[in-house]
């Protein structure tokens, strides 16, 4: 298979996020069949390469063509599709943590249309092969970071692809699972030597092994060629060596190799204790009983893979974290996390350089040295020395974020000793920097150890880092191994380099843990199996279009998640059912109990007959007397009361008189509504004392009455707020617990990385969306069987239509309301913003414009248009017509026809905006 | 006063950070602007625009003049309709009102016979029945009034009443829609702003870098109450004077350093509140609907959907512990009464002492709940 053509064919290709140049008119022949590696530091493109190549990213400039077709075509994107296998940068970036290890491999297994029967003996295979068997019920939230990595490679291979295209798969990974994993890698190669590999790579170590490598530095490709090539061509010993000569000049220009002056130790208390320190989440030990002694002014590096509990420790030592059991000493007394004068002693510069990426070098600086009160002479003394020191001075003005990894790295390392610390904590502060960035970096940390003894705790996965240290832990699943001068843990163990003698320390270890990590002394699968192996099999017709299966799997993941999230899922429906209760009692439309005074100056047994009216009235409650216009109008103002009476002096005299006299009601016109009401109360109460007075003077009051008017209030004759708010507050909840559950779980996938899977599958559009949203139809169902009977049976009020007719209608309705979640949710980028936007898009046309007060058809204006291409509108209408109406099914037709549009005109909108590639 | 300069620069950095979200920030420039009009602007009047339909069976001038005296903004122009279509219509909501005027209508008026005239009301839009037969009522009565005397004169009665409206002399509904959106803006917009400023940090590892330095949780929680407040206050400020003030043409009559006072007051509370469900949910999808069974009661209960005293007696005492009561309470009482200081104080001393309880609270748990996050 050695000569044939190019698995990928790369010409002229640049890509840009914003501003930034991520590949500049790239051309390169990657050959097939081959192992390929792409060499450099993070942040020279690689990754946007391979997601390039896997069709996760979008084209943007040039000519790119994958197993010989036009990637910027999508018919050619779709057919490939399954015959590449992506996985994406990030230990289980692309796994879902609540599916255990075997539910994770069959719902890749289904995107791929395998049947049930081939899935099971795959699944069988690919993790008997990867030592993963014993744990298919595992979480994957809760493997190791080797095992998360072993578990994506199987998910990778579930379907047997032509192409694997793997980034960074090894970061992070604890040295014995690293080599597993390339062995793993390996017997695969042999079985199938048709299949083309792509693999990225910071180590350059495991770069030795490959077949043909690609360096690359700042979006260009410095060399290609085997490795014996490229140390050939560059005159080096190494692949690191070779890399950086191939670099250009300027970069290497102050790279000399680093010396470490030999530690002094000195005399004193040591400055980091730990004593028998135990963190437990859960039932979960993230860190058992560890115990060492770090001296001051000395570097003391911890090693492990990711997970392994380093940085759970360090949270300990800072205060961060609470312990479970056993003492931390800092400086000789306890770590206290109320203890803010040994905080001021200590720097930190946690995972992942949490900077803030929206204040520039110089704010970040400047907030750090007011947070630790350097007097301003002193700030400007240390910035001033640090700038120089660390090399910012080109990027002061820049943005955190927008600063390349390692000069964000000596930003982070810049605002952790601003203060001047005497300890550092530094958790993992050089992954994925550079090589000669790396090299500064320790250039920096031996100063600050040596010149100024400070004490330096340091995590790191990098071996030769670990060299440079005066001391090392080992540390695995939660233990340190043991800690001692590196050159003697070589020797101890006899072994030829640091990474051998720690996978040796593991294999030790993994004898009493109780983690048995792989037996690949199994063989994998053979290539002529032809019971559903990985052969090589046909690529299916039935992958490509609308697939019902794969639309099921993707439902079938979303379910398992949110049952696995027992807090989401009780409040999604208690929440809906306690604030049906507060809302449909809390909402009263019967204006009562209003509070009254009168102000009678008149004070004869006339006025106070008139009086007796109000008095009398269930809607009023009358308060003390009021005594002047002064005093009226102050309680008015002080909402001591809403109406009062004002009688006129001399009202019995004029009254006898005939003389007509004139009483002023005034009524507090904040609300206006209220106001109205008010006021026919008003009328009422004083047409019925003109009634009276005409009776008692022997008229037949009646008989004035011209017409007589008969008013017959339909449908709910009562006149309870109930009967009306009851079936109207279901609408509201349906819409919006639905939306944001459903928003937040679409953003959730952006922000977490695995809707890389929705990317590189065969998965398009629709099933990504639809299968997402039935759970939370089914959700909205539930929660519509729940309001239906409340309403029914707490707040009584009787469904006297059609069942059937409410229930489609909900049914329409919650899936309306769930794709207008998918809606906003392909909009938005994160889930803050997801949950800001379903909210202030969806609260107030629910309560203000659909008719739960206010008929939409009463609005005004934009309110109206609003509400009438609502759906809580046409459901509320239809609620009330079912249940106080009590209209029979064909009868709610038209209300049904309308809901039933919504949902598929948000899920066409949602598909419309959702990239079916990254950008 | 080391504390204070802290709690200023970290607060420095909240601006920043939101200011930089220009999503963020369009969302809160829409609330401000166009939600607020258009929530103000839609409802004029409770009764307005009212589907009406007759059912004349007189076909005389009187049934006529009646039609003729239905008409906008409270009624759409009536639609004739036959007595058999009523019960459909009404099913159906084509019509909220039918007015079935009698064969003979007018002799029998003419011969004082008190002929009946029926209004069928919808009343499941309860409110609006009320208002909307009173209405209906004044008018037929007019009508007929004139009719039988040839003259708009009424009846001669031997006491007139006199309404007045205090404080809304024309009843402007608009005055009371665009205070209540506002409010509601307010405590919606504040509450998502906080408690998603904190959960963010905790998402993105840098609240343990705060919390290594020498910062306490009061320091770090109060710095965000007050940027977060601030860029609402900000937003309420210019939304009160140049849309509600200058575009919808509501008179502020109280003092307008009360206002901004009480709701610089109001937005530590419901920033307190941000904060405290930022403490207790664990994941955003949790924070969303915590914020949805806060804002949701905080906004309907709150007075300005229905006035308290209406609520039953069992909502009652509940409200008393929603600031969104209290500040409503004091909004409509500044801006509409132009109530002082003097009448106000309780609902202010009610809200700042809520927002301290959550405040505090949420102090409690701060630690905690970083510590149970893996």
């Amino acid at each position: 298979m050695a000569e044939q053509h190019p698995i990928a064919r790369v010409q002229g290709v640049t890509h840009n996020y914003k501003k930034t140049l991520a590949l500049d008119n790239i051309t390169l022949d990657i050959p097939a069949g081959l192992m390929v590696g792409l060499l450099g530091p993070d942040g020279v493109g690689k990754s946007t390469l391979l997601g390039l190549i896997s069709g996760a990213r979008k084209l943007q400039q040039g000519n790119l063509e994958v197993l010989g077709g036009d990637m910027a075509l999508t018919n050619h994107r779709n057919s490939i599709g399954p015959r590449i296998a992506y996985m994406p940068q990030g230990l289980g970036k692309n796994l879902y943590s609540e599916l255990s290890v075997k539910e994770n491999l069959d719902f890749f297994g289904k995107l791929f249309g395998l049947s049930h029967t081939e899935r099971k003996t795959r699944i069988a295979r690919l993790t008997q092969a990867t030592g993963l068997y014993t744990f298919l019920s595992r979480p994957a939230g809760k493997l190791s970071g080797g095992m998360k990595q072993k578990l994506g490679l199987c998910c990778s291979l579930i379907h047997d692809p032509d192409l694997l295209i793997l980034d960074e798969p090894t970061t992070g990974v604890d040295p014995l699972s690293r080599r597993q994993f390339w062995e793993l890698i390996a017997t695969i190669r042999n079985e199938r030597t048709s299949m083309s590999v792509i693999v990225s790579t910071a180590y350059m170590d495991e770069a030795e092994g490959f077949d043909w490598l690609v360096a690359m530095d700042d979006g260009h490709v410095l060399d290609t060629g085997t490795p014996q090539e490229l140390k050939t061509r560059t005159d080096s010993e190494n692949l690191e060596a070779a890399f950086i000569r191939l670099l250009p000049k300027e970069k290497t220009a102050n790279n000399s190799e680093l010396i470490i002056p030999p530690y002094e130790k000195t005399e004193g208390a040591p400055a980091i204790i730990a004593k028998g320190l135990t963190r437990r989440f859960g039932d979960f030990t993230a860190v058992n009983d560890v115990s060492f002694e770090i001296q001051a002014g000395e570097i003391f590096g911890f090693l492990g893979s990711n997970g392994c509990g380093k940085t759970t420790t360090m949270k300990m030592l800072t205060g961060l974290l609470p312990v479970s059991e056993g003492e931390a000493f800092l400086f000789g007394k306890p770590v206290d996390a109320s203890d803010l004068e040994t905080r001021k002693r200590v720097g930190f510069m946690s995972q992942g350089f949490s900077l803030y990426g929206e204040l520039t070098v110089k704010q970040n600086l400047m907030l750090h040295a007011r947070l630790f009160h350097l007097t301003a002479s002193k700030t400007t003394e240390r910035i001033e020395a640090l700038v120089k020191r660390f090399g910012l001075h080109n990027y002061m003005e820049s943005h955190a974020s927008s600063l390349p990894l390692g000069m964000r790295q000596r930003l982070s390392l810049a605002v952790a000793v601003i203060h001047e610390p005497e300890i550092l904590i530094l958790d993992e502060p050089t992954s994925g920097v550079d090589p000669i960035a790396r090299d500064e970096f320790w250039g920096l940390l031996v100063e600050l150890s040596r010149r100024d003894k400070v004490t330096i705790f340091i995590s790191t996965h990098f071996m030769n880092e670990a060299l440079r240290c005066d001391r090392i832990s080992l540390m695995h699943a939660g233990k340190v191994l043991i800690y001692d001068e590196p050159q003697h843990l070589v020797e101890a163990k006899g072994a030829a380099s640091l990474e051998e003698a720690f996978i040796s320390y593991l294999e030790d270890a993994i004898g009493e843990v109780d983690t048995p990590e792989i037996q690949l002394d199994k063989p994998l699968v053979t290539e002529t199996d032809s019971s559903g192996g990985l052969k090589d099999k046909t690529k299916d017709v039935k992958l490509r279009g609308f697939s019902l299966n794969r639309l099921l799997a993707y439902s079938y993941l979303e379910t398992i998640q949110v049952i696995r999230d027992p807090v989401r899922l009780a409040f999604a429906f208690l929440g809906s059912a306690i604030l049906l209760i507060v809302i449909a009692y809390g909402i009263s439309l019967d204006v009562e109990d209003l509070t009254f005074a009168v102000l009678d100056m008149d004070q004869t047994p006339q006025s106070r007959q008139y009086v007796s009216n109000f008095q009398g009235s269930r809607y009023f409650i009358e308060q003390a007397e009021l005594h002047s216009t002064d005093e009226l109008e102050r309680r008015l103002k002080s909402n001591n009361i809403t109406l009062a009476i004002e009688i006129p002096p001399g009202f019995g005299r004029d009254l006898k008189k005939g003389q007509t006299p004139s009483i002023s009601a005034w009524i507090d016109g904040a609300n206006t509504t209220r106001a109205s009401t008010i006021e026919g109360y008003v009328m009422g109460a004083h047409v019925q004392y003109l009634t009276h007075m005409a009776t008692s003077l022997g008229i037949d009051a009646s008989a004035t009455y011209k017409v007589n008017l008969v008013s017959r209030y339909r449908y709910n004759p009562s006149f309870e707020t109930i009967n009306s708010i009851g079936p109207k507050t279901p609408a509201m909840l349906l819409l919006l617990f639905p939306a944001i559950l459903m928003a937040v779980s679409i953003s959730r996938e952006k922000e977490i990385g695995t809707i890389t899977n929705f990317y590189v599958t065969p998965t398009n559009r629709l099933e990504f969306l639809i299968g997402k949203q039935i759970p939370y139809i089914g959700i909205g169902m539930a929660n519509f069987v729940i309001l239906t009977l409340m309403v029914v049976f707490l707040l009584q009020v009787p469904l006297k239509g059609s069942l059937l007719g409410l229930s489609l209608g909900a049914f329409f309705y919650v899936c309306a309301s769930t794709a207008f979640g998918l809606l906003v949710s392909s909009i938005t980028k994160s889930q803050v913003a997801a949950i800001f936007a379903t909210a202030v898009l969806s609260v107030m046309p629910s309560v203000q414009f659909s008719g739960i007060i206010q008929p939409t058809s009463t609005l005004e204006g934009a309110g109206h248009f609003i509400g009438s291409v609502w759906p809580a509108t046409y459901y509320m209408h239809l609620s009330v017509a079912a249940f106080t109406k009590g209209l029979s099914f064909t009868d709610l037709t038209q209300d049904l026809v309308v809901l039933a549009i919504f949902g598929p005109c948000f899920v066409i909108f949602a598909a419309m905006f959702l990239k079916k590639q990254e950008a | 006063m080391k504390t204070w300069i802290n709690i200023f620069w970290l607060g420095t950095k909240e601006l920043r950070t939101v200011l930089s979200d220009l999503f963020v920030v369009g969302l809160i420039v829409y609330s401000f602007s166009v939600d607020v009009f258009l929530q103000a602007t839609a409802i004029s009047e409770s009764v307005n625009n009212a589907s009406i339909a007759i059912v004349d069976e007189d076909h005389s001038a009187l049934s006529r003049s009646i039609a003729n005296a239905l008409y906008p903004p409270y009624f759409k122009e009536p639609e004739l309709i036959s007595a058999a279509e009523v019960d459909d219509a009404m099913d159906q909501d084509r019509f909220m009102f039918v007015i079935t005027i009698p064969p003979k209508f007018e002799q029998d008026v003419r011969q004082s016979r008190q002929p009946s005239l029926q209004i069928d009301i919808d009343a499941t839009a309860v409110t609006q029945a009320s208002l909307g037969n009173s209405y209906i009522q004044s008018i037929v009565n007019k009508e007929v009034n004139h009719f039988v005397n040839r003259s708009d004169a009424t009846a001669s009665y031997p006491v007139t009443l006199v309404v007045r409206r205090a404080f809304n002399p024309n009843g402007t509904g608009m005055w009371f829609g665009a205070i209540n959106a506002l409010l509601n803006q307010i405590t919606m917009l504040t509450i998502i702003l906080t408690g998603a400023a904190l959960l963010r940090e905790r998402e993105h590892g840098t609240i343990e870098h705060l919390l290594v330095m020498p910062l306490t949780s009061f320091q770090i929680a109060l710095s965000k109450v007050w940027a977060n407040g601030l860029i609402i206050l900000v937003a309420f400020s210019i939304s009160m004077w140049f849309v509600v003030e200058s575009l919808l043409d509501v008179p502020i009559t109280g003092s307008r350093l009360l206002l901004l006072s009480g709701t610089t007051i109001y937005l530590f509370t419901a920033a307190a509140i941000g904060i405290f469900l930022g403490t207790i949910a664990r994941t955003m999808a949790q924070f969303a609907l915590l914020l949805m069974m806060v804002i949701i009661p905080m906004m309907l209960l709150s007075g300005g959907l229905t006035p308290i005293e209406s609520q039953p007696e069992i909502i009652q005492p509940v409200t008393w512990f929603l600031p969104s009561r209290h500040y409503m309470a004091f909004a409509q009482a500044v801006v509409f009464r132009g109530a002082d200081i003097s009448i106000v104080w309780p609902q202010l001393l009610a809200i700042t002492g809520l927002g301290s309880v959550f405040f505090i609270a949420s102090l409690a748990l701060f630690r905690k709940s970083i510590a149970t996050e893996k």
